[in-house]
């Protein structure tokens, strides 16, 4: 078992009366890619401060490679930050940005230039150097932000929503430059966001931030398809919704009676739900099979058949709405790019089906 | 349609270009006029350059300009020495109720006239004021201390004359800074010291550049602040242009004077925005 590069135990972090980090513990192997993902003010960006050396922990310790850093201050601590804007110096050039943290070492002049010029290298913008922050793209400045801090060679690089700024293009793009340059430089990233693509996209594990409290940590795939909270799964993708009662329990297998009146099953995947509570159902929409005829999802053991109300037509995310004959509320589901459902509009008849093992069931919060 | 428009920018341009035309530049013309003529006989006037002269080979002139020069760039040195960690402390770290109290503050002073508050300074450094006793009831002084009436009564009060002009530009500039930029700077290992001189000091800089050529202006034809804290013999180069006019009579070379004043401040502020490699449209833009 090697020694993980960050792990932050029992880290907890109270302003005045409220709890912004409420007893969170991981670690972060080396070399992997770690986001925390949560929506805005769920604590993430506190987390990311305490480990930069910015705010002390009420509570807990930080350890990065073995090592407690809580007495060492932020500029002497072994992780660096890329600021959600970035934060270059405007009034230095590039080269004297990459450079600051260098000179700030004391390293000899010779080295700092190789040393620029290679990181400059590494990021593919070798000849950049003398221009000034703003003559430089979106994410340019990105990769420069990047190079400024690992040209120090942290333990471990911070990430703060550092695509929020660009443009959906370019934000995509960079996702995989990001991962890209992670792999090159084999460095720990600590990546907080709340977007979950970035989040799911780039990460080897991803942990779900809500209200000061890890939701559930661990591959993306997990995430997605298992959550294990009720949070999770609305947080994470999108999910069609129903609360309603579970009228039988049979191993994971349950049957829930909506609010609206439709039976439907789903599983609890090892949750405690027993007959009568209230609990809701999360069905993704891209696990519903839309079919022309009730053949086509005869196999499924949850059916429902209905009219199209909208087409939300948005490339290969394209997903239709369609109310059943029996309930009141729409349903999401995900139009296959296929073609047979090319001329599907509104008011078609339509029939859907998914498995019960898709139906993901949590006991109902209160409220 | 682009008539009424030329009206309206008319409109706008008018009062600026009578305010500039009537109260400086045809003043000035008229004082440059002057300070050529020299008396040769009763309403007898000859075209030369006897007053420029006369200023160039009268030592005690010659000394009040340069000693004038030299205490007021100390007097913006000082300004901007104190006003920068207030104007910091305001703009970087005091947050809400506690800045707006702050900024006010500075400005209180300036709601009485620049008379009362020099007065006041009077009252706290006269022989018989408070410094005095209380050093006279401390047991550190045995006799009256004087310290109105010498150079640094007169320092204080043009530092304290000026500091609100300073402060301001200052906090304007040190606001635009991104705390995160301050941030990344220990983030990356730099110390305090470090941070404020290459990433502070360099972003404040078209501030603390448009701060300093105020206050020097304010300093330099500052005539009260030197005459009533320096007394009489204070050697204040306003007060010598003040009395070639009001008490000698000598338009000719109290005019000649106040040119000299009026390239001396222009060349020492060309100088400095010279030297710090700023432009007056970025400092005042």
């Amino acid at each position: 078992m090697t020694q993980p590069d960050l792990a932050c135990t029992h880290l907890t972090k109270r302003f005045g009366d409220t709890t912004a980090v409420d007893d969170v513990s991981f670690e972060v192997p080396p070399g992997s890619f770690f986001s925390i993902l949560g929506p805005s003010g769920c604590g993430k960006t506190t987390i990311m401060r305490m480990i930069a050396g910015f705010l002390a922990p009420s509570d807990g310790d930080i350890r990065i490679k073995g090592r407690s850093v809580l007495d060492v201050a932020p500029n002497k601590r072994p992780v660096n930050m890329v600021f959600q804007h970035l934060a270059l110096f405007p009034m230095m050039n590039i080269a004297d940005n990459i450079g600051y943290g260098l000179r700030r070492k004391g390293l000899p002049k010779p080295e700092i230039t190789h040393k620029v010029g290679e990181v400059l290298e590494r990021i593919g913008l070798p000849d950049i150097g003398t221009r000034r922050v703003e003559e430089l793209s979106g994410g340019q400045k990105q990769r420069v932000a990047i190079a400024r801090c690992m040209v120090l060679e942290p333990d471990v690089l911070l990430l703060d929503e550092p695509l929020g700024a660009l443009d959906l293009k370019l934000r995509e793009h960079m996702k995989i430059e990001l991962k890209a340059l992670q792999a090159a430089f084999d460095t720990t990233f600590v990546y907080i966001t709340h977007d979950q693509s970035e989040a799911l996209v780039m990460s080897d594990t991803v942990a779900v931030m809500n209200a000061g409290r890890f939701e559930q940590m661990g591959a993306a795939r997990d995430l997605y398809y298992r959550p294990e909270t009720a949070f999770v799964a609305g947080f994470v993708g999108d999910s069609n919704r129903w609360r309603g009662r579970v009228e039988s329990v049979d191993g994971d297998a349950l049957r829930l009676r909506s609010d609206s009146g439709l039976a439907l099953l789903g599983s609890r995947h090892g949750r405690a739900l027993s007959d009568g509570t209230t609990a809701d159902i999360y069905v993704r929409p891209e696990a519903i099979r839309l079919g022309h005829s009730p053949e086509e999802v005869a196999h499924f053991d949850n059916r429902l058949s209905g009219t199209v109300t909208s087409l939300l037509f948005n490339g290969a995310a394209s997903r239709i709405l369609m109310r059943p004959i029996e309930g009141s509320e729409e349903i999401e589901v995900a139009l296959p790019q296929s073609g047979e459902f090319a001329h599907l509009e509104r008011g078609s008849d339509v029939h859907v089906g998914w498995s019960s093992d898709q139906g993901n069931c949590f006991a109902a919060e209160a409220g | 349609m682009q008539a009424a428009h030329r009206l309206g920018f008319l409109l706008l341009v008018t009062p600026l270009l009578l305010w500039l035309g009537l109260l400086i530049i045809i003043p000035h013309i008229d004082m440059f006029l002057v300070s050529l003529r020299e008396r040769v006989g009763v309403g007898e006037y000859a075209t030369s350059l006897a007053n420029y002269r006369s200023f160039i080979e009268e030592p005690l002139y010659l000394m009040t300009f340069a000693r004038t020069a030299v205490m007021s760039v100390m007097a913006t040195a000082l300004t901007l020495l104190i006003g920068f960690p207030v104007a910091y402390y305001i703009a970087k770290m005091a947050r809400g109720r506690v800045r707006s109290a702050l900024f006010l503050l500075c400005l209180v002073p300036f709601w009485v006239s620049e008379l009362v508050r020099t007065f006041g300074w009077m009252i706290l450094l006269r022989e018989t004021g408070l410094f005095s006793s209380v050093l006279q009831w401390a047991g550190l002084a045995d006799a009256p201390v004087e310290m109105l009436y010498n150079d640094a009564a007169i320092m204080v009060g043009l530092v304290y004359t000026s500091m609100l002009f300073m402060v301001v530009p200052l906090i304007t500039t040190l606001d635009s800074l991104d705390d995160a930029v301050i941030e990344a700077g220990y983030d990356l290992g730099g110390s305090g010291p470090s941070i404020l001189r290459e990433i502070v000091i360099p972003h404040a800089m078209p501030g603390i550049v448009s701060g300093s050529i105020v206050v020097f202006m304010l300093s330099l034809g500052n005539y009260l602040t030197p005459i009533m804290l320096g007394g009489k013999d204070s050697l204040w180069f306003t007060e010598l242009i003040y009395s070639q006019f009001i008490v000698r009579f000598n338009w000719e070379l109290g005019a000649a004077f106040g040119f000299m004043l009026l390239i001396l401040s222009s060349v020492i502020v060309w100088g400095t925005l010279r030297v710090t490699g700023q432009t007056l449209e970025k400092t005042m833009g």
